[in-house]
């Protein structure tokens, strides 16, 4: 579990935004271009503060759209490059995604998410860019989006997008909410050792011999950095192996499924998740983020009542854990879908169960995070009602 | 959650300071007294004068649900934020208010009236202590961590070159509510 402490004494009091800067450093990013919005400022603050002190740099840009540009230009020149957002931000990232994603160029963006749509609520908690994160730039493309709950987890989830983003040469998402970005709570740190640091694959081929976008090496071609003499020519329109703009179907169709595969070959041990008291669970929960936290303690108020529930925890939204919850549909009468908006991942547990039974929402957007006992109840009500 | 479980609930208008309290408090309880401890802010896109709210759990057991649910104690130093946040207590929850700012207040729970504003102002002498105060009251009132701890914790927080002031009135906190046990019950 996530949350529990070996050994109390090596514990620091950290706020989920300052882990969030902490666990970037830890991974080796030396570069941050943002622009500050709650929730997700500190972030910005402690980023500014530290990356001087690890030779890094920080830069706050005038808009969040030219934040996004930046972490892409010093990508290519060879950094880890991260920003954070909230709503209004993400969207205005959006086209940067995009061109992050045709260029295939490693980032990392954080959104911590607050009430919407527009200015919303700015200090107050939702979870509804979710979606957002996958489809908000427009055309196809393949998303990394980890969303995790405790303190801990938000550390090496950080660094996995990292790592996500210099494997697969992409920009991945960490998704948190208000409530996490703000919270304090006592943080082990994870020892170097827990955990592996993934840096980007260089060409192994001489600049005379480089293509950018050379699918010889596999799915993910290796990443030259600029100025250091290879030829490396960027650009958002469908390009071929050179980089350079083409409009041949027949190489636009193979590039972008490319893009599209060389993630989702990987779909299944990227879907994350956490299983709590499922064994023989009859009703399944499924949560993410902080609401997961609430729903925990549901599912124990229930166990103590003899209800047969248990909680599958995403970690990993994106790619969605598809075949858990096809497998979970065929074991459990129910899914409870508790979140912070009026019902997105629901629609994916539905998607994925592939089986017409209840799937039933828990849903907030008023700001503040849904209490146990309302889970609790719709657990109650699912278990006794059969929806 | 463990039959130890303490919730506090510091609530005031953005500026007074109720956020850094809160802060101690958690700090001093998990660092210095090992137990798990979460505390969590809610504020609005003002910079002042918006309802504000820190919320602090303390705990023998790691904390899962990161929000209050049953609050031994509250402190209201504005009527807004009274009204606001005056939720999720347990019937024996201990409320202090500060009389000159909240004048409506439920006597469904034990409420001390003390004027923590103008205390601090002629007692510390900057109204930006007014938290650190506060903090001392509820300490004395509830023993929810050890003086030392919070002592420890709070000279660690401060701005430098203001460890001596803080403990002023940390300790005119306690004494405040010393006083006021004594006479009241």
């Amino acid at each position: 579990m996530s949350s529990g402490h070996s050994d109390k004494s090596e514990i620091v009091f950290w706020q989920g935004n300052e882990v969030v800067a902490e666990a970037a450093i830890a991974a080796g990013c030396r570069f941050y271009a943002g622009y500050p919005i709650t929730p997700s400022s500190e972030i910005a603050a402690v980023m500014a503060e530290r990356l001087p002190e690890v030779g890094g740099t920080f830069i706050q840009m005038e808009d969040e759209i030219a934040a996004m540009g930046a972490i892409i230009g010093a990508s290519l020149a060879g950094k880890k490059t991260f920003t954070a957002t909230s709503g209004p931000g993400f969207s205005l990232k959006m086209e940067n995604i995009g061109y992050a994603c045709m260029a295939e160029v490693p980032c990392v963006v954080v959104n911590v998410m607050r009430g919407g749509p527009s200015t919303g609520l700015p200090t107050a908690l939702a979870q509804a860019d979710v979606m957002q994160a996958r489809w908000g730039t427009h055309g196809d493309h393949p998303t990394i989006a980890l969303a995790p709950a405790y303190h801990r987890e938000i550390y090496l989830c950080t660094i996995k997008c990292f790592n996500y983003a210099e494997k697969y040469r992409i920009p991945t998402m960490l998704l948190l909410d208000e409530v996490l970005g703000h919270l304090s709570e006592g943080i082990q740190v994870p020892d170097p050792s827990e955990y592996e640091i993934f840096d980007r694959v260089k060409p192994s081929v001489p600049p005379e011999k480089y293509f950018p976008y050379d699918s010889s090496f596999g799915d993910v071609p290796p990443m030259a950095t600029y100025f250091e003499g290879y030829r490396f020519h960027v650009t958002g329109l469908n390009h071929n192996r050179t980089g350079f703009p083409t409009t041949d179907p027949e190489i636009c169709q193979q590039e972008e499924m490319r893009m599209i595969r060389k993630v989702m070959k990987d779909a299944e041990q990227l879907a994350e998740y956490e299983e709590y008291r499922m064994e023989d669970a009859e009703v399944a929960v499924f949560s993410f983020g902080s609401t997961a936290r609430g729903a925990r303690v549901a599912v124990d108020e229930a166990r103590k009542q003899g209800i047969k529930v248990g909680l599958l925890r995403a970690i990993t939204l994106w790619p969605f854990p598809d075949r858990k919850i096809y497998e979970l549909a065929r074991q459990v009468k129910a899914f409870v879908v508790p979140e912070v908006n009026l019902g997105q991942i629901i629609l994916e547990v539905e998607r994925a169960s592939h089986r017409d039974m209840p799937i039933v929402g828990v849903n907030r957007v008023g700001g503040v995070p849904i209490p146990p006992g309302e889970i609790f109840n719709k657990i109650k009500e699912v278990a006794r009602d059969g929806r | 959650m463990s039959a130890n479980r303490f919730e506090a609930r510091f609530s005031a208008v953005g500026g007074q300071g109720v956020m850094l309290a809160g802060d101690v408090l958690a700090y001093a309880a998990q660092k210095y007294q090992g137990r798990y401890s979460i505390q969590s802010p809610t504020y609005t896109a003002q910079v002042r004068g918006g309802p504000t709210k820190v919320d602090v759990i303390i705990d023998d057991e790691p904390i899962i649900y990161p929000k209050t649910t049953a609050i031994n104690f509250f402190l209201s130093l504005a009527q807004g934020s009274y009204n606001a946040f005056l939720y999720d207590l347990r019937d024996d929850a201990i409320v202090v208010v500060d009389p000159h700012l909240v004048h409506k207040w439920d006597p469904k729970y034990r409420t001390y009236e003390i004027p923590v504003i103008e205390l601090t102002k002629n007692h510390v002498g900057k109204v930006i202590m007014t938290s650190v105060v506060a903090l001392g009251i509820m300490i004395e009132l509830t023993h929810a961590v050890p003086k030392e701890f919070v002592e420890k914790a709070l000279l660690e927080k401060a701005p430098k070159g203001t460890g001596e002031l803080n403990l002023k009135a940390l300790n005119l906190g306690y004494a405040t509510a010393a006083e006021l046990v004594t006479v009241q019950g």
